[in-house]
């Protein structure tokens, strides 16, 4: 059974067809990377996959269910956790209490108004554990908002590993970076348990090619080109794509 | 030290009927504490869930004429709260449920309309309300035997459900469920990806907020032992935000403060100051746009402002930023 | 019978004074994005002008005209010295207007005392004509033919003219409007001073059906809301069918239903907000 499937997905934004008949599988561990110009899609579909967007037509499958009509909230509960190209995090919260809301998320203390938040120490101990695997843990009682851009993109990941997701999407997690902060990344990306579908939109051709197995090339909305890194890379209309037609 | 300073001012709270001479201000005490208490119950909707509301005055006044129609049908008055009280959380829940379909601005106009719809009924349904003339209650509740008919006795009773609002309140803000609201304010659409309910979260802070209001109302109730349409108003709700907003949405005791300025401005000096609505709204003004976060946290950082200017030359002066809106 | 065609009559002549209020919310919440609460004062603002001028004088159009012109000034001032300090905060801008009505309502207090104050109509529209037989103020008739010429105006400036034009733009778009090159922020104090202008105007007009008195304002503003809420935001001709609707509403509300008549005014509004929230004519809010 595949981890994630997308079957002839169609989102439409008046006249402007932004996914088109986009069918896609990702088996369990695998680690996919999307790729495309500007404008071909890319968050649109992440969009979709999570339930932000509902598409005209088509469906969404995780681990053989049909999520299409699950709302996204749900989704999180069912193993799916997303990171941002733009970072919405907490600025005024610590980095600790951040990943605490992403952790407090899936579970069902999140609805109890009586007991206190700072003492729940099985689950700050949790956060705190998340941040170490990021190498944040020593950040972890500062403000977000004082912490540089490079270190909240780690915490983007922070959040996103805290909800121990089964198939995680990760939208342009290198952007902006310095190249030692990419190096830092992608040292974490290593670190993923091999059971977790990881599917990635990414631009840096360099540190991309070296994540992925498989890769799709989305232009204007469609799959054009589908492989391995081999096969994508070699293929014609690759560089078609890249190069404009 | 902070207990010790907690421990006094709770003394002092107790005691005010005695250090304060002249009933009158016993009076004004009691009116700031169920203010507070309405303006505590607001604050949960405006600075917790981030929702401007421009119709709790509706959910205020509801309470305090259902409650009125109780006792003047003959129900003894802990009957008459507890029905007051349940039929505000059904109007809170209707309310919510409408209001939620919109956000933002529609989310204001919504409240407009609904407590309009409520002010409409109370002043025009005169068969039921009694219009403008209002709904007199003829006593005041005796909890436990102990007659709250003097000033000093109802001030006290007011103070213990102030205490238990402020507790309530406190534990809200602390807890897990606190911690939700705030985010679902903050990053809604991240919550939701993160497995929040925000629609929930919100709806059950409505009701919770307006659960207060029907408390306060109740209060007002009985300490003017009379209701009329007055108290349900559009000026009442903006007067209600008002004090959320003049004393900070973003502490507990933000509202407090905002509420012991409006019913001073109202009562005490409008004895020196004609136009105390003119000096009200100025305020209401300034502090928006001056002092977005609120006069309590703004007082704050004036002071700390004012004190980095007096250091000596060489200590580094730090300039009051204007904050965003809220 | 002869009630109900005096209440459709005086519906009529309502729904007119209400869209001289209305036309002037309308363009400041299409084009700002802000329901303008100070509006109702703004209309009591210009009644009480108008009390003022003709006591010193002056025939009842010229007062008009002056009182919009003063209430226009102050409506400009406001938007350059209050609203312009808080770019894009649209709620922070809804609670200034919603302080800045208290502070009127209590300044015409000071000024003009909280007695009833009464607006004579003007000499040639006094006294009553026979229409089809019925009976009917001609002074109604008269502000019924005002708000058509005021509705024909304001057609006329947003379709015909370049300020029309830019006001347009600006409505549907203020982002793109910037990009072209269209000063949006002078356009904000234009459009503010306009729509005052047309709410001092509308509280002269009304001053001999309504007369002047403290709490006007809370009374007018509800109004406007729910005929811009009905009509859509930034819609003229949603004010104007919006403003004959809430005329009938009302007049036959009170008359019919004495006790639900405010509940007959703001269930519709209501309704339309959570079910269509760009109100029946309107275009979808950003």
């Amino acid at each position: 059974m595949s981890a994630l499937e997308l079957r002839g997905l169609n989102k439409a934004f008046g006249g402007l067809r932004v996914t088109a008949e986009v069918s896609l599988t990702v088996e369990p561990g695998e680690r996919r990377l999307i790729i495309g110009p500007n404008g071909a899609g890319k968050t649109t579909l992440f969009n979709l996959i999570a339930g932000e967007l509902r598409p005209d037509a088509g469906s969404v499958r995780l681990f053989g269910d049909d999520i299409t009509r699950v709302p996204s909230r749900r989704r999180a509960h069912l193993g799916l956790a997303r990171t941002y190209q733009i970072i919405t995090l907490f600025p005024h919260d610590t980095l600790l209490r951040n990943v605490t809301l992403s952790l407090l998320g899936l579970s069902r203390l999140r609805w109890n108004p009586l007991l206190r938040l700072d003492r729940q120490t099985a689950l700050i101990e949790a956060a705190r554990q998340t941040l170490a695997r990021v190498g944040l843990d020593h950040l972890a009682e500062r403000p977000l908002g004082e912490m540089a851009y490079g270190e909240r993109r780690r915490v983007e990941i922070a959040m996103a590993l805290a909800q121990s997701p089964k198939v995680l999407l990760l939208d342009e997690p290198f952007a902006g970076l310095s190249s030692e902060e990419r190096r830092d990344i992608q040292q974490l990306l290593t670190t993923i348990p091999a059971s977790v579908a990881i599917v990635m939109i990414e631009h840096d051709m360099d540190i991309a090619l070296d994540f992925a197995e498989r890769i799709t090339v989305l232009h204007f909305g469609r799959v054009e080109v589908e492989g391995t890194r081999a096969e994508v890379v070699a293929h014609p209309r690759t560089k078609e794509i890249y190069l404009g037609e | 030290m902070k207990r010790a300073a907690l421990v006094l001012t709770l003394a002092a709270l107790a005691a005010l009927p005695l250090w304060v001479g002249n009933e009158y201000y016993v009076n004004i005490a009691a009116q700031i504490l169920l203010y507070a208490i309405f303006a505590l119950g607001l604050n949960v909707l405006v600075g917790y869930a981030g929702l401007v509301s421009l119709g709790h005055a509706g959910l205020f006044g509801i309470a305090a004429y259902a409650g009125a129609f109780m006792i003047t049908s003959g129900a003894n008055h802990l009957v008459a709260i507890i029905v007051a009280l349940a039929v505000t959380l059904a109007t809170a829940a209707a309310f919510a449920v409408l209001a939620l379909r919109g956000t933002g601005l529609g989310f204001v106009m919504i409240t407009v309309a609904l407590g309009q719809i409520v002010w409409g009924v109370a002043y025009r349904w005169i068969s039921i309300t009694n219009g403008d003339n209002g709904i007199s209650v003829g006593t005041r509740p005796a909890p436990f035997g102990l007659s709250l008919t003097s000033a000093a006795g109802f001030y006290w009773a007011t103070l213990i459900v102030f205490l238990i609002a402020l507790a309530c309140i406190e534990v809200l803000a602390a807890s897990p469920f606190g911690a939700s609201l705030r985010g679902a304010r903050d990053q809604p659409r991240r919550m939701t990806a993160l497995g929040y309910n925000i629609w929930l979260i919100r709806f059950l802070a409505f009701l919770f907020s307006g659960l207060w209001s029907g408390v306060a109302g109740l209060l007002f109730l009985y300490y003017n032992q009379f209701i009329s349409p007055q108290a349900v108003a559009l000026s009442a709700s903006a007067e209600a935000l008002l004090m959320v907003i003049a004393g900070g949405t973003g502490t507990l005791l933000g509202p407090v403060a905002g509420a012991a300025l409006v019913v001073i401005m109202k009562n005490v000096a409008s004895a020196y100051i004609e136009r105390w609505n003119f000096v009200l709204g100025a305020i209401f003004v300034a502090i928006v746009i001056f002092m977005p976060e609120g006069l309590v946290p703004g007082s704050a950082r004036l002071a700390r402002w004012c004190l980095a200017r007096l250091r000596p030359r060489g200590a580094p002066a730090a300039a009051p930023r204007p904050e965003a809106g809220p | 019978m002869n009630l109900w065609v005096l209440l459709a009559g005086n519906s009529i002549a309502f729904g007119g004074l209400l869209f001289l209020l209305s036309a002037g919310f309308a363009l400041i919440f299409g084009l700002m994005r802000i329901p303008n609460l100070t509006h109702g004062s703004l209309f009591m603002m210009g009644a009480y002008f108008g009390v003022t001028l003709i006591s010193w004088g002056l025939s009842f159009w010229p007062a008009a005209i002056l009182a919009a012109l003063g209430v226009a000034a102050f409506g400009g001032l406001v938007e350059r010295l209050l609203l312009r300090r808080l770019p894009g905060a649209e709620l922070a801008q809804v609670l200034v207007t919603l302080g800045l009505s208290f502070m009127i309502a209590d300044a015409c207090l000071l000024g003009w005392g909280g007695d009833p104050l009464s607006i004579s109509a003007p000499p040639a529209l006094r006294g009553a004509t026979r229409i089809a037989g019925f009976g009917f103020p001609l002074y109604r008739i008269g502000v019924i033919v005002v708000a058509v010429l005021c509705a024909a105006g304001l057609w006329a400036l947003l379709d015909r003219t370049r300020l029309g034009a830019m006001i347009r733009a600006g409505v549907d778009d203020p982002d793109i409007a910037r990009v072209v090159g269209i000063r949006v922020s002078l356009l904000f104090t234009i459009v503010f001073s306009l729509g005052a202008g047309l709410a001092g105007f509308a509280g002269v007009i009304g001053g001999p059906i309504l007369s002047v008195y403290p709490g006007l304002d809370q009374d007018m503003l509800p109004l406007a809301l729910v005929v811009v809420i009905l009509g859509g935001s930034g819609s003229l001709i949603g004010s104007f069918v919006g403003s004959f609707v809430v005329g009938f509403l009302y007049n036959f509300g009170q008359a019919m239903f004495p006790e639900l008549a405010y509940v007959v005014l703001f269930l519709p509004m209501l309704v339309v907000l959570v079910l269509r929230p760009q109100g029946l004519f309107g275009r979808a809010a950003p």
